[in-house]
């Protein structure tokens, strides 16, 4: 399955948009939240074999969550929803793709994005200390509150 | 009989690198394994978004002190493809003779820790010190034995030549001959074959469910290999042979991992005899403008994917890197389920997960006299450097 022969499934799967065929084995796509465990349970049965890993984006007003689909012909699809930063929250889809969870894990640890129904572990990748509210990924994190910038040349 | 959990790292002597797992042991066996991560979180992606793309480059390369070269290769090939850069054929050769050599010593690394790690010391330092060979040539070639800085975005850095190639085709024979040894070892010792035989079963289908990479998806029998599935820099120009496995546990995974070093020396060869001549870099602009791309590159550790996005300013919008250990953690807890505790080690290094590892001297002299510091001398600096900071150890 190439990228082209991909691109030409999408449009058949219901409110999929923007789907654009990057070159030969990069396909973008957007998808609403809402269908967004159906669509990637069409795709595994389509043939994509797994998702390589999960992106988040902060755009300020809302945030944009990519999953990165492959086959075994070497095709990446990458699928986005957006979100509002008001209420960051998605499926997880950990149902489809078990393997998944260290990716969501992510999300909600660097971003806040709550993943809702993702199964119990422990937290990853930040420390289990670490202060409620504080999402290092998020473009207006400045650092910690009380945290002191260290130079080459030692603290401020 | 009742279950007992066992807290393994994130200390411990059987781990190269800090990461926790919890044990539920019933008598010997593994019930269950519950894994902590995070401990060498470091904030690079998020410190990439401060820099521009050619110190996010050097940055990039030193997530890891052993896939250096995977990492910057992967992230300049997105800012390239989003740039519309055309890399010059020469560099993309040489990029590629880079990244088999990376996977030699990281194979050969590889071979010496599992041999460590059942008690086979004696392997261990035979494959330690056959990798200075390559270890050697790295350093010949690029200056660095790791953390190569071969790469920049448009190409490569320095040049191979000819005397550099001659050294190189000397210690692939050594190497060559030496491997073919191991391969022996691997397959016909036969306490090395029965210590890593069933020990870390992963059935193919647990493998594509929990999305397996590299050496540890090939040997459960999938021919998964970015370098053929979605070929990169030289990769479509040369033929290889994709090594699978379909023991599904320790032991093929050892097997797959000595016979890719065969076919690596085999690569170096055909890539050095027809290495392009020409330019090695193209002009790449300061500022990339907007876009977005996904490279893959396939790393020692299995496939290794960046994702870049570009404002048109000079500093990356966001960068997204997930290295190939963080896609074999699912199936550790698979492996290690009905396992002995002793084999735990073992299933854990069989996934190679990537520990930061630079061990080169370096030579300290004093600030101006260039007078070799002894210990006391070099603890009294460090007593005052830090004692200017405000830290007083007395």
């Amino acid at each position: 399955m190439n990228g082209e022969k991909l691109a030409s499934y999408l449009t058949q799967l219901p409110k999929v948009q923007n789907i654009n065929v990057a070159r030969e084995r990069r396909v973008f796509a957007v998808i609403p939240v809402a269908e967004l465990t159906e669509t990637i349970q069409a795709l595994k049965e389509y043939g994509m074999t797994n998702i390589g890993a999960i992106t988040g984006l902060d755009l300020g007003d809302r945030f944009e969550v990519m999953y990165h689909l492959y086959n075994n012909d070497g095709v990446l699809l990458s699928l986005k929803v957006f979100i509002p930063r008001e209420k960051p929250q998605i499926p997880t889809v950990t149902g489809v793709f078990p393997g998944v969870f260290m990716y969501e894990r992510e999300l909600i640890d660097l971003f806040g994005i709550m993943v809702e129904g993702i199964p119990h572990s422990r937290r990853y990748p930040l420390p289990e200390d670490w202060p409620e509210g504080e999402y290092p990924l998020r473009k207006d994190w400045k650092g910690l509150p009380n945290e002191k910038e260290v130079t080459v040349d030692g603290p401020n | 009989m009742a279950q007992i959990k066992v807290p393994f790292g994130p200390q411990h002597p059987a781990l190269k690198e800090p990461e926790s797992f919890n044990l539920f042991l019933k008598g010997e066996r593994i019930i269950d394994a519950e894994v902590k991560l995070g401990y060498n979180h470091r904030g690079i992606e998020k410190a990439c978004e401060s820099r521009n793309f050619t110190q996010s480059i050097y940055l990039i390369e030193r997530i890891c002190g052993i896939c250096s070269h995977s990492h910057s290769t992967a992230f300049a090939q997105a800012v390239e493809e989003i740039a519309g850069l055309e890399v010059p054929p020469r560099a993309l050769y040489i990029r590629t003779i880079i990244a088999e050599l990376e996977r030699i010593h990281s194979h050969l690394l590889w071979l010496g820790v599992a041999g460590h790690e059942v008690g086979f010391d004696t392997l261990f330092m035979y494959s330690w010190r056959d990798r200075e060979a390559v270890m050697d040539i790295l350093a010949l070639i690029t200056g660095n034995r790791i953390n190569y800085g071969m790469n920049t975005i448009g190409g490569v850095r320095r040049d191979i030549n000819s005397d550099q190639v001659r050294q190189v085709l000397e210690s692939l024979k050594l190497l060559t001959e030496r491997t073919e040894y191991y391969i022996q070892v691997a397959t016909g010792e036969s306490t090395l074959r029965a210590r890593l035989s069933k020990v870390g079963r992963l059935p193919k289908e647990t493998a594509l469910r929990l999305g397996a990479v590299g050496p540890t998806a090939r040997a459960s029998a999938i021919p998964r290999d970015i370098r053929k599935d979605d070929p990169y820099a030289a990769y479509d120009k040369i033929d290889f042979k994709v090594i699978t496995d379909d023991r599904a546990d320790v032991f093929g995974r050892t097997v797959v991992r000595v016979y890719e070093l065969l076919e690596s020396y085999k690569m170096i060869r055909i890539l050095i005899e027809n290495l392009p001549e020409g330019a090695l870099t193209v002009k790449a602009p300061r500022k990339i403008p907007a876009g977005e791309a996904i490279s893959r590159y396939e790393a020692p550790r299995g496939e290794n994917i960046h994702y870049v996005r570009t404002n048109g300013t000079e500093v990356p919008e966001r960068v997204k890197v997930r290295a190939p250990t963080l896609a074999n953690l699912a199936s550790i807890r698979e492996m290690a389920r009905g396992g002995y505790l002793a084999d735990f080690p073992i299933i854990i290094a069989a996934i190679d997960p990537c520990f930061s590892c630079a061990d080169r001297m370096i030579r300290i002299t004093g600030d101006r006299s260039g007078e070799l510091w002894n210990w006391e001398q070099l603890r009294n600096y460090s007593i005052n450097w830090y004692r200017r900071q405000g830290i007083n150890f007395d």
